[in-house]
């Protein structure tokens, strides 16, 4: 049937939409955005019930191109692993809906889009942005897409954070959420390594205080010693040792240099790279800082199963063994004050050497526990399989 | 279902209906359209032929990684947990029915469990092989070896059995926490019900193994 959905521009981002003109989106650091531009993807159709939606959230370097080629990088979707046709979210029995984050750089309003104001880009005088503001933002695409519940809100890392938020701000319009790799709260240890990557990108000369627009340039080593940094924490040691050992990069022996003799060198500069063409080094200072104050518990005196509270989300959690950026214990923290609720919890780890990457990897068992946990969950919805 | 081809838990005889014997009699004892908390649900056996059948709104414990994964893969929600330690999560009386299943005898605190098993639930359902069986006490004196019989089939030094108990043992532990007892269903060597065995010392010889319904009681 037909999307009864106003369509709007269809560019190299996807759709665009612009919300909050009636009334701007609160920010949690009290300004007040809006109008502003959200750009996202949609796969498949609403049906007639409008109980098919499926949002998925992206993490920290994702957009919205979840399963379609990226327009950048000419690469396929993050997770075309899991979307596409007789796949766990399969686009014939489900409407997916993808966007991009407040804050980020692929056609939703960022530090790099123009400030109505001044008419520059906003820079730093962006407002700083939290997991929950992604959230509303979400929230009012979903409803201008005439949406009342959606039957799915799932996402790793990151977009994990924003299916927590999701289900503890929205319990009514979420059926269920899945959480993937994720924690309630950013570490001490996450913050760190984020501000790794921050100060690299502000420590590069051509950051110039973020107004780097102005000048033509961009902080390519600082945010490519970010990705580089970052990259690290999303492998694990086991991983790291299997594809690279200390086998040298195109050489014999070592040049007793500083060139990249050793193979995991040239693959991390290649992600540092890589990761330059595609982001903005701003987006990255944004979507790091909201990360870092994610910490769900927080708004209810530290007790974490009060954010939860009579919930009927349907949950499953999944985590990797060895995943130490959202190790399983701090999964297990979830599943705790879930059940300290009665909520109804599914929790699965899986055995992997693929670190947190593992969520976006063919897993396996990642694909038959969703497979398994969305069709049923979609036969009791009353949603008809493809 | 199609339990019939699954090969029977710690060896214990499988009835027509594909099920454990010990599982056909929970299933039996819980209400229609019940909440159930399955502590060590295995593959999730009972918990599918309860939702499917039986209109319960099913959640599953289990310690094996495999077991949970595919309980979830089969639609069941199930966590990855540990009865010793995850059962303090849950809320007071948040469970018409909790079913401990063949698993008592692998838990490091019994009496805790038990304990935790009347307060999360309204009805607590344990099953476990019974030590008390003629046959093991005959193991043990004319082979003077660890028995070992179709319900305790692992050898000594590598069985979870780290708590078994009689049937007598069991009850006497009811009376010491305050538990009521609110069924007892010992069954045979066939994997059947005796009726037979309503005296306590009586089904302590004969029952191979014994279902118990508990509750906490009220006036305790």
């Amino acid at each position: 049937m037909d999307q009864p959905i106003e369509t709007h521009e269809h560019n190299r981002e996807g759709f665009t939409v612009t919300l909050g003109k009636e009334s701007p989106l609160k920010l949690d650091c009290g300004v007040e955005l809006g109008p502003f531009t959200v750009a996202y993807q949609t796969y498949g159709t609403l049906n007639a019930e409008r109980n098919n939606t499926v949002l998925v959230c992206h993490a920290l370097s994702g957009d919205q191109f979840v399963a379609s080629t990226h327009p950048l990088t000419g690469k396929p979707g993050w997770w075309h692993i899991l979307v596409g046709p007789g796949r766990p979210l399969d686009p014939d029995r489900y409407f997916i809906v993808c966007a991009n984050v407040l804050g980020g750089c692929m056609g939703t309003v960022g530090p790099a889009s123009k400030d109505p104001n001044t008419g520059h880009p906003y820079g730093l005088s962006f407002p700083v942005i939290t997991i929950a503001d992604m959230v509303r933002a979400q929230a009012m695409l979903i409803d201008h897409l005439g949406i009342e519940k959606l039957f799915c809100v799932i996402g790793g890392s990151m977009g994990g954070m924003q299916v927590l938020q999701w289900a503890s701000m929205y319990p009514d319009r979420v059926y269920t959420a899945v959480p993937v790799g994720t924690a309630a709260r950013h570490s001490a240890q996450n913050i760190a390594f984020h501000e790794v990557g921050r100060q690299a990108i502000m420590a590069d000369p051509e950051w110039r205080g973020g107004q780097y627009y102005l000048h033509g340039t961009t902080p390519r080593a600082g945010l490519a010693v970010a990705r580089m940094a970052a990259h690290i924490t999303y492998l694990s040691e086991a991983a790291l040792r299997r594809k690279f050992g200390r086998k040298l990069q195109d050489r014999k022996e070592v040049t007793y240099g500083f060139d990249a003799d050793f193979q995991v060198e040239s693959y991390l500069r290649h992600q540092g790279i890589t990761f330059v063409e595609r982001f903005d080094p701003n987006s990255y200072l944004y979507i790091t800082r909201a990360m870092d104050y994610f910490d769900m518990a927080a708004e209810h005196g530290g007790v974490l199963a009060k954010s939860f509270k009579g919930t009927a989300v349907r949950f499953c959690l999944v985590s990797f063994s060895s995943d130490w950026l959202f190790p399983t214990n701090e999964m297990r923290e979830i599943v705790h004050a879930l059940n300290a609720v009665a909520a109804d919890v599914s929790f699965v780890e899986i055995e992997t050497d693929k670190g947190h990457d593992a969520f976006l990897l063919d897993e396996p068992e990642l694909h038959m526990t969703l497979g398994g946990f969305l069709s049923a969950a979609a036969e009791r919805a009353g949603i008809g399989s493809p | 279902m199609t339990g019939a081809a699954r090969s029977p838990a710690h060896g214990i005889e499988v009835q027509q209906t594909g099920f454990r014997v010990d599982l056909r009699l929970i299933a039996d004892m819980i209400a229609p359209g019940a909440r159930v908390l399955d502590v060590g649900c295995g593959d999730g056996q009972l918990l599918q032929h309860l939702t499917r059948n039986r209109d319960v709104t099913g959640r599953g414990i289990e310690l094996s990684q495999a077991g949970v994964n595919a309980c979830v893969g089969r639609g069941l929600s199930v966590v990855q947990g540990d009865a010793d330690t995850d059962l303090r999560d849950y809320p007071t009386q948040a469970f018409d029915y909790v079913v401990l299943s063949q698993t008592l005898q692998a838990t490091r605190r019994p009496r805790q469990v038990i304990t935790e098993l009347v307060r999360i639930g309204r009805h607590a359902i344990i099953s476990f092989p019974n030590f008390g069986y003629w046959r093991v006490r005959m193991s043990l004196l004319t082979q003077g070896r660890m028995p070992r019989t179709p319900s305790l089939t692992h050898k000594w030094h590598d069985t979870p059995n780290i708590h078994l108990c009689t049937i007598l043992d069991f009850t006497e532990l009811c009376r010491d926490l305050g538990v009521r007892i609110d069924r007892h269903v010992p069954i045979n060597s066939r994997g059947r019900v005796a009726p037979l065995l309503a005296s306590n010392r009586l089904a302590n010889l004969f029952g191979e193994q014994a279902v118990f319904q508990l509750s906490r009681r009220t006036d305790s």
